[in-house]
């Protein structure tokens, strides 16, 4: 089993190192059938760790007890830091965690390898864009099969890079450009504060091993940390910090204006980095450290407040816009936000379910759109489709599916359903269940974002598909199928749409007993709020149905029946229109809040401080300086025997005098 | 006790006159004369602490070797002290200030000279009254110190080494008189019988 | 009355002082008695012997205090004494291939190195002031000869005899300190000064003493203001014999100068703290600033040193075991990288002679590349550029000083090695951005293996050696506390 596990992390590495390094030598090709076949390989091998976790048998006696604190396996690669208190390993921690996150980074990313054969088909740099993935892949691994906050943050900070970098392929536009660089300096923003978060870990436990973080945090409740201005509840300050670096990552309300640039990036990137995985990393460490947010219910309530905020305004924005993959990516916004509710609400697991379903049905709808894309000769604007239907029937039918999973299709209190139903509903009970004014808010805004959600999931397959085509005639003439490399993986994430949530319900999101025994112990199971989240009335169970049923509904009207009457409503509610097309305005609100005084500031730091005071007084002044001494040093050193002599004696003459001024008549 | 005390006022007095007068006097001879004057009264310093050996060592290899030879050094050697002397005063001023700063300090050292009882009865080798100083000396040189005499002895042997190989030169061509050789000369090695024939000569 | 020693066993612990004198005694012998051209054996034997001694003391350690407290041989001599040894026999094995050119080509050289280092290894087991002096004076003579033994050259006696009358100077000094400790204390033995310091009461005569004592000691390690002969020597006597100079000694200097002040005047810290700290300072700054304005390499590497003898100065003052780690470690990095420096000086040469200024290394990345790269990362090592091994010294040395929370010692060395960096980026700069001058002659094998060795050492000092010299230097500085 560990060389499975050890294979499962570092087959994309090898990967990896053949296509990056010798990529141009052994041709595209080649470095696309590698790359491929060793993530397939890692997929089949991450299945095969997680499937037995399904079945294995009940523990015996008090079950809870035991799941609770089962341990985890762990493979230990080296010792990576050894520095005083400081002693982390390299270790590979395998649990059911770390399997679920196996399983969905190692089968989406096959998935997408093996579209990107067909979608990067004619690009010139194909060799780098696969070794990129496989990088991607294996620090995706590496963050998720972490057994320290330090390994995690290596994980971490590689995803990141390998966003940077695929965002940036095709480093010729600058507007990837310009987004690149966006992702990665919001990042940073989060990741400092997981850095403080991680340095705050350390200094309250005195280690960064999860294990030892987690059996010590009972007996540090109440402590207090003075941080910044003012003491802080320990705990509740490092969940704190811990989850903006969850936020950065997940692009979570506030810190979220990179993810829909992050568009620019070739769309199988979207559907692997910015739909299925990475961004579900804030997600999954929120999960990881769940004993530590448990102990803070302050940090719980934020968790809920953000995951609510953030679905409901990522919705709002959706409804609008106009380019395929912005309404996919704020889609994608808005599901992380229903995430973090799922686990500010105690139902770690519910969370983790929505992400699993998540997975395969976001990066359906994204594979999809690049199909889409792909026959429209790389046109995003959905303005400029319509009537595609007939052109692309089989990806028709996929986005059909992707949509239905999305919107929750499925009929409460029985097995039939699309993956996203079981796993929202589930999130939007868990939410109802907290009870309160948060409960309230975050039901609410759950809810009226599943029906934003339905309405413009179905807005965007009717723009695109149905109705007259608004598509250039020869373009639309030349729109063709995809060829078979691209469509198999479409069919096995479209297979995982409609499976993934009725299969692995009961695991999720069944009986307590149930989701302890799977995970063993590997996310706190909050009994209290599992079972009121089971208790939720019938009502609060067909609250999202409905509310995905009147967003079907709307949207047939305005978009299949009525065609005129969305330009009629934005017309007759600019402002709000604008609104909400200018993503609530948030860009240029940091533009003026954040970007132009850092750009006054570095100007002035540029001209002021480094051209006239480091440049012109510093470094030239004391160059200056620096060659007098050095003269006067040298014409010392006269070569004359008695001058070296005085010299000696002065010295010692000065050093007695020294010695006796400074202490020697004690 | 007071004739001792006397002659070591006076051999130390002298002492530090002919040492004065080592380093001002002009002529190098004198300095080296001096010199010599200085061993003399510190050998009788040292005769006068008991230790009649180290005193005649001194008198037998300072002033009888080491002295003289210095002397024929000196006389020897052209050396032109004036020249030298020149960039002696140039910094006499300097000189003078280091050095009266350094007496100032020995002179605070020498006022604050304190002995604590421990310090002295911690002296390190007893003194045994019934061996003669020749022999006292003999029973630790080569016992409780043999290491720092064969330290001592490597020193000297640096010395000598550095010696030869500072001066020596092979010069190739120059004939020396190698007597060995001479003695061990054979009629048979020098000797050589030749046939001439007639009307030819050698 | 009587020595201690009862019977042979007793001698063990100094057994490598022993095979090396006896050894000594045997390649002097040897050298005047075969015929023909001895000096490339004798100069086999000797590395050889170097080696074994080295490999004996290091497989047979047996501590041990002799001869009624004179000597002592414990786990911080055998750590200097194998550096000691190392840069010996690697300072010989640097002058093989230049032997001729540079007078070396006598027997007596080597048997001088072996001598010198005999000296170094008693300064080192010095635990008396006694033993101290011998152990100095016969390392320093044999180094006084080594310096002039080019004879015919001018610049190679001047030189020697500068060394040799500004060493007898501080031979003075350092003798006189050592009888005014003495008087004051009553007592030579290393440990037994400290006992009696440590009963308080303290003269002002000791102070005095042991300021000209550390004076004596600073002109070994050629500390600020004691410093003025280094450029003088290593620049007139040939190269072999710098690195000699540079290396070994300094090692066994400053081995000696920890052992006196942290096991003699550790009851007066505050003291010689303060004095070391001024030696330091005054080193770092003043080599500094010097250096920049050198042309001759061999200069250049002569401030350098001092200035590197002022860093490692910095651990000494914080006066604790970390210093004293730092300070190990700090000799045992600096010793690779000047051996390695100097292996590059001497594989670079010429038609008629060596490159001896720094633009004589112009463009030597194109005609060089081996060799530039090699003084490139040892220039990058000297400045304390992670991750080379020179960064770690420095960090070792500062951290000590900074946990002694002397920060302003620490701030200026630091900034000591920021002005350092400008003149070893300069020779980085000459050898990678300006045009060839000179064409240089293959370099022999042996060179480029210490190069080579000396490079890798020096880069991967993390992953290799690192941990275990540190281990060591950490046992050895044990010993002292």
């Amino acid at each position: 089993m560990t060389l499975t596990y050890q294979a499962i992390v570092f087959l994309p590495l090898i990967g990896f190192v053949i296509a990056g390094l010798a990529g141009h030598r052994i041709g595209h090709r080649n470095a696309e059938i590698i790359t491929s076949g060793l993530l397939i390989i890692s997929a089949m091998l991450a299945w095969l760790v997680f499937l037995p976790m399904l079945f294995a048998a009940p523990a015996e006696g008090a079950a809870g007890e035991a799941a609770l604190h089962a341990e985890a396996v762990k493979v230990e690669l080296f010792r990576w830091i050894s520095s005083g208190e400081i002693d982390i390993g390299w270790v590979i921690r395998v649990d059911t965690l770390t399997a679920v996150m196996l399983v969905v980074v190692t089968t989406i990313s096959a998935v997408v390898h093996v579209y990107s054969i067909g979608y990067m088909h004619d690009d010139p740099g194909r060799w780098r864009f696969f070794a990129f993935l496989s990088f991607f892949t294996f620090a995706m691994l590496m963050l998720v099969t972490a057994d320290n906050l330090v390994q995690m943050f290596f994980g971490w900070e590689g995803v990141g890079l390998a966003s940077y970098l695929l965002i940036g392929f095709w480093y010729h536009k600058p507007s990837a450009n310009a987004a690149a660089m966006k992702a990665f300096v919001v990042n940073r923003i989060g990741d400092f504060g997981f850095s403080l978060g991680i340095f705050g870990t350390f200094f309250l436990f005195g280690a960064l091993d999860f294990d030892t973080i987690f059996h010590a945090v009972p007996g540090m409740e109440g402590t207090v940390l003075h941080f910044l201005w003012g003491d802080w509840d320990a705990l509740t300050l490092i969940a704190l910090l811990l989850f903006v670096g969850a936020m950065g990552k997940s692009a979570q309300f506030l810190l979220h204006t990179w993810l829909p640039d992050a568009m620019e990036g070739p769309t199988p990137v979207s559907a692997l980095i910015h739909a299925a995985t990475m961004v579900t990393a804030g997600v999954f460490m929120v999960a990881r450290m769940s004993p530590l947010f448990e102990a803070s219910p302050v940090a719980m309530t934020v968790v809920l407040y953000i995951g609510a905020i953030t679905a409901f305004f990522a919705a709002t924005v959706g409804l609008v816009q106009n380019d395929i993959k912005r309404v996919i990516a704020y889609s994608t916004c808005s599901q992380l936000g229903y995430m973090f509710v799922a686990l500010g609400a105690g139902v770690y697991s519910a969370g983790i379910f929505h992400l699993f379903t998540h997975a395969f049905f976001k990066a359906l709808l994204f594979l999809g759109a690049g199909a889409v894309i792909h026959a429209m000769h790389h046109e995003q604007d959905m303005r400029r489709m319509g009537g595609l239907r007939k052109k692309i029937p089989v990806t028709y039918g996929l986005m059909i599916i992707g949509t239905l999973a999305l919107t929750g299709v499925g009929i409460p209190g029985t097995p039939f359903g699309f993956a996203g139903f079981f796993s929202k509903d589930a999130i939007v009970e868990a939410a109802y269940g907290v009870g309160g004014t948060n409960g309230a808010f975050a039901f609410w805004s759950l809810v009226i974002a599943a029906l934003f959600t339905s309405f413009y999931s179905w807005r965007l397959l009717h723009m695109t598909f149905h109705g007259p085509t608004r598509a250039d005639a020869q373009i639309f003439e030349h729109a063709h199928e995809s060829p078979n490399v691209m469509l198999w993986p479409l069919y096995v994430l479209a297979a995982g749409a409609v499976l993934a949530g009725v299969v692995f319900n009961d695991f999720f999101f069944g009986h307590a007993e149930h989701i302890m025994h799977f995970f063993a112990g590997s996310v706190v199971v909050d009994e209290a709020a599992l079972d009121a989240a089971h208790a939720a009335p019938l009502w609060v169970k067909w609250a999202p149905t409905m509310a995905m049923l009147i967003g079907f509904v709307v949207a047939f009207q305005m978009y299949v029946r009525d065609r005129e009457l969305p330009a009629r409503l934005a017309n007759a509610n600019r402002g709000l229109y604008q609104f909400l097309l200018n993503k609530w305005y948030f860009d240029e609100l940091y533009d003026f809040l954040f970007i132009r005084p850092t750009l006054w500031i570095g100007r002035a730091l540029w001209r002021g401080f480094d051209d006239w005071f480091v440049d012109k007084t510093i470094v030239e002044g004391l160059g200056d300086r620096v060659r007098d001494v050095t003269q006067r040093v040298v014409r010392l050193q006269s070569g004359y025997l008695y001058h070296y002599a005085f010299a000696m004696l002065i010295g010692v003459a000065a050093l007695v005098t020294w010695a006796i001024a400074a202490g020697g008549l004690n | 006790m007071t004739l001792s005390l006397f002659f070591f006022y006076l051999f130390a007095i002298v002492l530090v006159g002919a040492a004065v007068m080592v380093v001002s006097s002009r002529s190098p001879v004198h300095s080296v004369l001096f010199l010599i004057l200085a061993f003399f009264n510190a050998a009788g310093l040292f005769m006068l602490a008991g230790a009649e050996f180290l005193a005649l060592m001194l008198i037998i290899v300072y002033v009888g070797a080491v002295a003289v030879l210095f002397l024929f050094v000196v006389m020897m050697l052209d050396v032109d002290f004036a020249e030298l002397r020149q960039g002696f005063l140039q910094y006499a001023p300097i000189g003078l200030v280091v050095g009266i700063i350094l007496a100032l300090e020995l002179i605070m050292v020498a006022v604050g000279f304190v002995v604590t009882p421990e310090v002295a009865s911690a002296s390190a080798v007893a003194i045994d009254p019934t061996l003669s100083n020749t022999e006292a000396l003999g029973r630790v040189l080569y016992t409780r110190y043999v290491f720092l005499f064969e330290g001592a002895g490597l020193v000297l042997l640096v010395a000598m080494i550095g010696a030869i190989v500072l001066t020596l030169r092979h010069k190739p061509g120059i004939r020396r008189q190698d007597v060995g050789a001479q003695v061990a000369r054979t009629p048979a090695m020098s000797v050589e019988n030749v046939k001439v024939k007639s009307g030819q000569g050698l | 009355m009587t020595s201690d020693l009862m019977s042979l066993d007793a001698l063990l612990p100094v057994l490598p002082e022993i095979a090396l004198a006896l050894g000594a005694l045997a390649l002097l012998m040897a050298g005047v008695f075969l015929k023909g051209e001895t000096h490339a054996s004798v100069s086999g034997i000797a590395i050889g012997l170097l080696v074994a001694v080295g490999v004996l003391a290091l497989l047979y350690p047996i501590d041990g205090v002799l001869f009624n407290g004179v000597f002592v041989a414990d786990g911080f001599g055998r750590y200097m004494k194998t550096l000691i040894l190392i840069g010996s026999a690697l300072a010989l094995v640097l002058s093989l291939s230049s032997a001729g050119e540079n007078g070396l080509a006598k027997f007596e050289y080597s048997v001088l190195v072996v001598l010198a280092t005999l000296g170094m290894m008693i300064m080192v087991s010095a635990n008396d002031l006694m033993s101290l002096y011998i152990g100095l004076e016969l390392q320093s003579l044999a180094l006084y000869v080594v310096a002039a033994i080019k004879r015919e050259s001018t610049r190679a006696s001047e030189a020697g005899l500068k060394y040799f009358v500004l060493g007898a100077l501080s031979s003075g000094m350092l003798l006189y300190g050592a009888s005014l400790i003495y008087g004051f204390t009553g007592q030579t033995q290393i440990d037994e000064i400290a006992k009696v310091l440590s009963l308080g009461d303290r003269s002002l005569g000791l102070t005095v003493g042991l300021v000209f004592l550390l004076a004596g000691l600073a002109f070994k390690i050629s500390a600020v203001p004691f410093h003025m002969w280094t450029p003088d020597v290593y620049e007139g006597a040939p190269t072999p014999v710098t690195a000699f100079f540079a290396s070994a000694p300094k090692v066994a200097a400053m081995a000696l100068l920890i052992r006196v002040v942290m096991d003699s005047f550790e009851p007066i810290a505050l003291q010689w703290q303060q004095i070391v700290i001024f030696l330091s300072v005054a080193s770092m700054v003043l080599a500094a600033f010097a250096a920049i304005g050198q042309k001759n390499l061999k200069r250049l590497i002569a401030y350098s040193s001092i200035g590197h003898v002022g860093f490692a100065l910095v651990g000494l003052s914080a006066g604790s075991q970390g210093g004293v780690d730092g300070v190990a470690i700090y000799m045992a990095i600096y010793l690779t990288m000047t051996l390695a420096l100097f292996a590059c000086l001497l594989a670079l040469r010429t038609e008629d002679g060596f490159a001896e200024q720094i633009s004589d290394l112009s463009g030597l990345a194109q005609t060089k590349p081996f060799i530039a790269a090699t003084m490139a990362i040892l220039m990058f090592s000297l400045i304390g550029v992670p991750p080379l091994a020179g960064f770690f010294a420095k960090w070792y040395v500062f951290l000590a000083a900074v946990e002694a929370e002397l920060f302003v010692l620490a701030v200026i060395g630091v900034l000591a090695s920021a002005v350092s960096a400008f003149y070893y980026l300069r020779i980085v700069k000459v050898m990678y951005f300006d045009e060839p001058v000179l064409q240089f002659a293959a370099a022999p094998a042996e060179l480029r293996v210490v190069m080579g060795a000396g490079a890798f050492l020096l880069v991967t000092y993390f992953f290799t050696v690192g941990a275990p010299l540190g281990a060591w230097a950490h046992n050895a500085a044990g010993s002292l506390f």
